[in-house]
């Protein structure tokens, strides 16, 4: 069977999740072939958390000055491993990162790209979700080697009995590839809760916190979900960017999303709606999360939120 | 220094989006100017303004350019208002349907015949919110791709540009010597609204509307022809399930949890 090439992201010491996703829906294309880049000596620790998922090899390249040059390096260290490999597909995990690279990726091999697919079919027929969930939309790539982004969390990873054999793919970067100097990496500060995009339930607080996100986070942690928050929040310094829910920041699709002093503006609504349970907690019986919402409670999320929490605490025991 | 902006004119990202025959429906709702590209203009103006500071005329300019139909000028004057010097809009029937790649062609053919030193992008066309054209542009050119920049510092003397990279990966610094594609993000500055005498010079402002017989690009490169990916099909998602609204008179939170246990959700 022909290769499908997955990126494999990562951390520098950790395999994201979105790996064995990916991998799942190669699975159906073809034989999925993970790509993974790393500075040297590195790449083997990583490699082997993907044994027990559906890859079957890795490609591993280790260089330095990948990380060094920013996305342009990591374009052309993957070029070089695809005109090698001819693969039928390639499936890079959606973030910032992942789709700027597909881009790149894409007018490079002189194919087609789709960004934030959430589905992907035998036959390669995209399914994405379009206009903050309003729309679902088929697509498929008529040119070239099709590259496509998969947003974290579309499918439930299959595990397997593979140990994919580890092959290393030397590579040269080129001046292009090396116009950006990148002088400092300081990593996402990460505690103790889920990532946004992986989480099975997400508690986001609004302009409603009024800066305080103890309640918010008091559920999350009984709840073992992650925070969000609205723009109106992390415009106000409440709560850090990267946890934004919304058009300009993440889409998110948990089992349960819980709104809390968040009025539902459409930008908000577009990166949660997809939801398939929603709870929105909020003073205005007029707000527009009560659309939405499954669970609808006017009131005060200081007065509801902790007593929901006592009233879980209590069927639980 | 010569900077260009891509500007795109979008549907009011605060409108209902809806698609008609796979496509989006751009004629029941309001064309605006990205709003993500006001964050690229602002950090333009506030880089050059400094510099331009006391001279006749300005040595430093910013040029908005635009593929789009030919109503995407308003979204091009709204720029220059906000005090952008000149704009380019690329408008061609030929173009309308075009994906990302046509769009980028389109868009560094531009870039590449006008001498600029820097591109600034928004991060995302709030329609389409691929994020891929600013990278898409510095592969084209084969110039330093400084994206989702969270501060942006230029050195005119040197020719060189530092960015800090703000992402989910965390924080990057990094840096380049002109040219640069940048693309900004929308913590970065609070755009400037326009003033009376910004909107009034903006209407003596040149915008030159170019078809695609005036680039080098054939009508076979864009367009629904030029696309290398097509849509099959695009339907509504069905609307959600009306739900249950309660007012909380003291015990809201008591039936928050009861449903939550109920529904196996916690
Ligand atoms: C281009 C663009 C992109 C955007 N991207 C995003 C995005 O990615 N994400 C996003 O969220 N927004 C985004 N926005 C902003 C969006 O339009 C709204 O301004 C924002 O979502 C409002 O946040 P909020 O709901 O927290 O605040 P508000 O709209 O002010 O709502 C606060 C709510 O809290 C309620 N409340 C107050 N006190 C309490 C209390 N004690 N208990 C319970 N309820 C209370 C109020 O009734 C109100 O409904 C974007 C806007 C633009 C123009
Ligand atoms: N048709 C267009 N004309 C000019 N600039 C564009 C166009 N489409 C996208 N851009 C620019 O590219 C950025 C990213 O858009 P996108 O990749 O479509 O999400 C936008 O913020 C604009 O700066």
């Amino acid at each position: 069977m022909a290769d499908v090439l997955i990126l494999i992201d990562h951390d520098g010491s950790k395999v994201a999740k979105t790996a064995a996703e990916l991998a799942t829906f190669g699975k159906r294309i073809g034989s999925p072939v993970g790509v993974l880049l790393s500075d040297s000596g590195k790449g083997e620790a990583l490699a082997v958390q993907l044994n027990g998922t559906e890859f079957e090899r890795v490609l591993l390249v280790e260089n330095d000055e990948i990380a060094r040059h920013g996305i342009a390096a990591n374009v052309s260290a993957i070029a070089q491993v695809v005109a090698k490999t001819a693969p039928t597909a390639l499936l890079i995990a959606s973030s910032a990162r992942g789709k700027e690279i597909a881009g790149r990726l894409a007018i490079r091999l002189g194919g087609g790209v789709i960004t934030d697919a959430i589905d992907i079919a035998t036959d390669l027929t995209t399914t994405q979700s379009v206009f903050g969930g309003s729309f679902t939309v088929q697509a498929r790539v008529k040119v070239g080697t099709p590259v496509v982004t998969i947003r974290p969390s579309s499918i439930e990873a299959v595990t397997s009995s593979n140990n994919p054999a580890i092959e290393m793919f030397a590579i040269e970067l080129d001046a292009i590839a090396k116009l950006v100097n990148v002088s400092e990496i300081k990593p996402p500060v990460k505690g103790g809760r889920p990532e946004l995009t992986e989480a099975k339930i997400v508690v986001s607080g609004g302009r409603g916190t009024n800066g305080n996100f103890a309640e918010v986070e008091a559920m999350a942690d009984l709840l073992g979900g992650a925070v969000g928050a609205s723009r109106a929040a992390t415009d106000a310094g409440w709560y850090p960017h990267t946890h934004q829910v919304g058009q300009t920041g993440k889409t998110v699709s948990p089992q349960l999303y819980i709104a809390c002093g968040i009025s539902g503006a459409i930008q908000h609504r577009a990166g949660m709606q997809t939801s398939k349970t929603i709870v929105a907690i909020n003073k205005d019986p007029e707000a527009p999360i009560f659309d939405l919402a499954d669970f609808g409670v006017v009131g005060d999320l200081f007065a509801v939120l902790p007593q929901a929490r006592e009233g879980i605490k209590a069927k639980r025991a | 220094m010569k900077i260009a902006i891509c500007v795109k004119q979008v549907p009011d990202s605060w409108a209902e989006k809806k698609m008609v025959d796979g496509r989006l429906d751009r004629e029941s709702v309001d064309a605006v100017l990205n709003d993500l590209d006001e964050y690229a203009i602002e950090e333009a103006l506030r880089i050059i303004e400094p510099l331009n500071e006391g001279k006749d005329t300005p040595e430093h300019t910013i040029t908005l350019i635009s593929m789009g139909p030919d109503r995407a000028t308003e979204a091009i004057r709204k720029g220059l208002s906000m005090g952008a010097d000149s704009g380019i809009l690329v408008t061609d029937p030929a173009l309308a349907a075009s994906d990302a790649i046509a769009t980028s062609r389109v868009l560094a053919d531009v870039i590449s015949k006008g001498g600029f030193d820097l591109v600034f992008c928004g991060t995302e066309s709030t329609d389409a919110r691929m994020s891929v054209i600013p990278a898409m542009l510095a592969e084209r050119l084969s110039w330093a791709q400084l994206t989702f920049a969270g501060s942006v510092k230029v050195d005119a003397a040197a020719r060189s540009v530092e960015i800090a990279r703000v992402t989910e990966s965390g924080v990057e610094t990094m840096s380049a010597n002109f040219p640069c594609v940048i693309s900004v993000i929308e913590k970065i500055n609070e755009p400037r609204y326009p003033s009376f005498k910004g909107i009034m010079a903006a209407k003596k402002k040149p915008i030159d509307v170019k078809g695609l017989s005036d680039i080098g690009v054939a009508a076979a490169e864009v367009g629904a022809s030029g696309a290398w990916s097509t849509v099959a099909s695009a339907n509504a998602r069905p609307p959600r399930d009306k739900g249950i609204k309660i007012e909380d008179s003291g015990d809201g939170g008591v039936k928050l949890a009861d449903y939550l246990v109920e529904k196996r959700l916690v």
